[in-house]
């Protein structure tokens, strides 16, 4: 009997869901007209799709997300409907997502990060209608052209990279720096060859190891390498790692904590924090993907969408930078900085962005 | 209980399991502050509500449902292939490496020979631990996790040394080996539809079609059934546990193909697994390890993976929350799997 009972229990409970089922059409329905009637002071909608790291992944996605927040209050957009991030879970993700964005008629859609490129160009072509903006890449077609209805975003890495290397050429001790990359890549190289260059403008002895992790997502790689070059003698890492990085930052608390003097530099935002309690982080490079976010949605509002264009953020336009936690780098060291963020604003100084041009720059000092 | 235990079980139960899946994800929705209603209108819109979606239900069935016949091929011999991920990797690779090195075939042969391709890929990956458990009795459980992870990162390894383009990923396929097809694009709203959904339902068939109408495929159950009495009764049981293993890589490596030649037409660098290979274990696992089973419950997963996206767009509900509901449905099933075998035993004993 007690069976026959549990089963009964759990057909009403099927019933029940089968008949909640069938009530939420309508509500949704209703729903939905609602929310497009009221029509809002502004109608404008933008939107960004993220990869699988999602809006809290301390990096990329999160201050994409945080620009477009900020864009969001300053307009009186209303989150969810004016403004809202929809999180990729796998790769396979990314297209359905921004189509669905699409057929939402949302005016501004962002793909975030340079793995969704493919996608983005497949949706532009077939949706001429569509407003796109693809962060770190250049969205093209097959023969290369860029397309009309994509912004493209890029950054100066090389210059900020630049930057954070005037600082590390500075203030080593053991005159070693070292440098890590994610992906041995044509993005990771901007960092690199700026990288080096800085330490070299103003440390011509030093001695730079560099090594890829060939992962961004790897921490105990990260560790791995960064004890490595530890032990090689460096005393400064800058790392342009995302998740990988993370490692670099437990090797160096981990040694901060047996008395030995070693720093890291973190990337993309100001990584002060995870460089606590031990304190190692020097200084950051960021780069503000939540300011380029904001430039590009102000733009489009205004009916000045970038669509077709590069639009590359530098030091000029405050896209990148050394991070505003200042507290470790010394005065002599930001002296320098400032004194080459002038040179090069007004051009006089060419920063390298790959092997070739790190090669020509170094012969030349 | 009659329901559940009659021949009728391997219907009721799954039927059953869904729903309450179903619902107590709405109770968890409730608890974490959503509106199940809305969420579940949302999921429902996600999957029906235009052809775009539908389109894209459709092709997130397609490896789910090879990657499903996979596991519970092997499960009918007495198995757990819980390799499929890997063997699934190594398939996409072998399909791509076809699509891209050969030229100037006709697509009536470049299509089958990559998936083919990718098939004897997927098979030699599964043959390892088949043979490891033929012939010293190692558990196919351990080497084929293990195998998983060599295979992510021997393809990771063989795409950055060998075929690595722009964007980390190989180059795209040539358009004769691809399965994407301009005519499923147009009347699906430019959904990434391809005709991969044709050769998984082959593939469902030619799993049906062993089984249950070849004397290897009775071969192969008998030994899923009791592999003792199937050696007594003159059955090679090693033989029959590497080819069981061998059809199941197959399989696998097929879904691989599926991505590779039809959804994405290239591979990128993995920074982990694609999932689907381990989705198959709940695919199978809902479809009662039966061919027609196997193709329904992947096409319920695909879709609830779809509608996902429009409830997380539409009522802000996380896309985690399907994964849950599909975890709900599968610890439902298996429990009355259990309950089915305990009350069998009650059953026998009162009996006695």
């Amino acid at each position: 009997m007690r069976k026959k009972y549990g089963f009964m229990m759990s057909a009403v409970l099927a019933a029940g869901t089968l008949l909640s089922a069938c009530g939420s059409n309508d509500t949704s329905g209703e729903n939905a007209g609602g929310g497009s009637g009221e029509g809002d002071k502004n109608n404008f909608k933008v939107a960004m799709v993220t990869d699988t790291g999602g809006v809290d992944d301390k990096s990329f996605n999160q201050s994409a997300w945080e620009g477009l927040q900020e864009f969001g209050g300053e307009n009186g957009l209303e989150e969810d409907k004016g403004y809202k991030y929809v999180q990729s879970t796998a790769a396979s993700d990314y297209q359905p997502n921004l189509s669905g964005l699409v057929r939402d008629n949302y005016d501004l859609i962002f793909g975030i990060g340079f793995l969704m490129q493919q996608d983005i160009q497949a949706i532009a072509q077939q949706k001429p209608e569509a407003q796109l903006a693809l962060v770190d890449s250049v969205a093209v077609n097959e023969s290369g052209e860029p397309l009309e209805n994509v912004a493209s975003i890029t950054f100066k890495e090389h210059q900020g990279s630049f930057l954070v290397g005037v600082i590390a050429g500075m203030q080593t001790k053991t005159n070693k720096v070292g440098f890590i990359g994610g992906v041995d890549s044509e993005l990771i190289k901007k960092f690199e060859s700026g990288f080096k260059a800085g330490v070299k403008s103003v440390n011509p002895d030093a001695e730079i190891f560099e090594q890829y992790a060939g992962d961004f997502n790897a921490a105990e790689k990260g560790q791995a390498i960064a004890g490595t070059l530890y032990d090689k003698g460096a005393d400064i890492i800058y790392h342009a790692a995302g998740g990988t990085g993370n490692g670099v930052f437990t090797e160096a608390k981990n040694r901060a904590k047996n008395g030995e003097e070693v720093w890291v530099i973190g990337v993309d935002r100001d990584q002060h924090e995870e460089g606590m309690p031990e304190n190692v982080t020097l200084t950051s490079m960021v780069k503000r993907v939540d300011t380029a976010v904001m430039e590009v949605s102000k733009q489009t509002m205004e009916d000045n969408f970038p669509g077709g264009k590069v639009t590359e953020f530098g030091l000029e336009e405050d896209g990148v930078g050394i991070a505003e936690t200042q507290e470790n780098v010394s005065e002599e060291a930001l002296k320098k900085v400032e004194e080459y963020k002038e040179k090069i604003q007004n051009g006089e100084l060419e920063v390298p962005k790959t092997d070739e041009e790190y090669e020509a720059f170094e012969s030349s000092l | 209980m009659k329901i559940l235990n009659g021949k009728w079980s391997a219907i009721t139960v799954p039927l059953l399991s869904v729903m309450l899946g179903l619902f107590v994800g709405g109770i968890i929705m409730l608890v974490s502050g959503y509106n199940p209603f809305v969420a579940y209108a949302a999921l429902f819109n996600g999957i029906f509500s235009n052809t775009y979606v539908l389109g894209e239900t459709i092709r997130q069935m397609t490896p789910l449902i090879l990657s499903g016949i996979a596991v519970a091929f092997a499960f009918r011999t007495g198995l757990f292939n819980i390799g499929v991920e890997g063997q699934l990797l190594v398939g996409w690779l072998a399909s791509v490496y076809v699509g891209l090195q050969f030229e100037g075939l006709s697509p009536f042969v470049h299509i089958p020979l990559a998936i083919l391709a990718a098939g004897v890929a997927g098979a030699i990956w599964a043959f390892v631990p088949g043979l490891l458990k033929a012939k010293y009795h190692v558990h196919e459980v351990i080497t084929t996790i293990m195998m998983n992870y060599v295979a992510l990162h021997v393809v990771n390894a063989i795409i950055r040394t060998y075929l690595l383009a722009p964007g980390e990923r190989t180059e795209e396929i040539h358009q004769s080996a691809s399965l994407q097809s301009a005519f499923l694009e147009s009347v699906t709203d430019f959904s990434r539809l391809h005709y991969g959904i044709i050769v998984a339902i082959i593939g469902a068939i030619i799993m049906w079609f062993l089984l249950w109408k070849t004397s290897t495929g009775y071969e192969l159950r008998a030994v899923g059934f009791n592999k003792y009495a199937s050696e007594y009764a003159g059955i090679n049981v090693r033989r029959n546990i590497i080819l069981s293993m061998v059809v199941s890589g197959a399989f696998a490596g097929a879904a691989g193909a599926m991505e590779g030649l039809g959804t994405y037409g290239y591979m990128t660098i993995m920074p982990a697994f694609t999932g689907v290979g381990f989705d198959g274990i709940a695919v199978s696992l809902l479809g009662a390890n039966s061919a027609l089973g196997v193709v329904l419950a992947a096409a319920l997963f695909g879709g609830l993976k779809i509608g996902a996206l429009n409830m997380q767009s539409v009522a802000q509900v996380p896309t985690q929350l399907v994964e849950i509901v599909i975890a709900m449905i599968i610890f439902f099933v298996a429990s009355s799997y259990l309950i089915h075998w305990i009350s069998n035993r009650v059953n026998k004993r009162g009996k006695i």
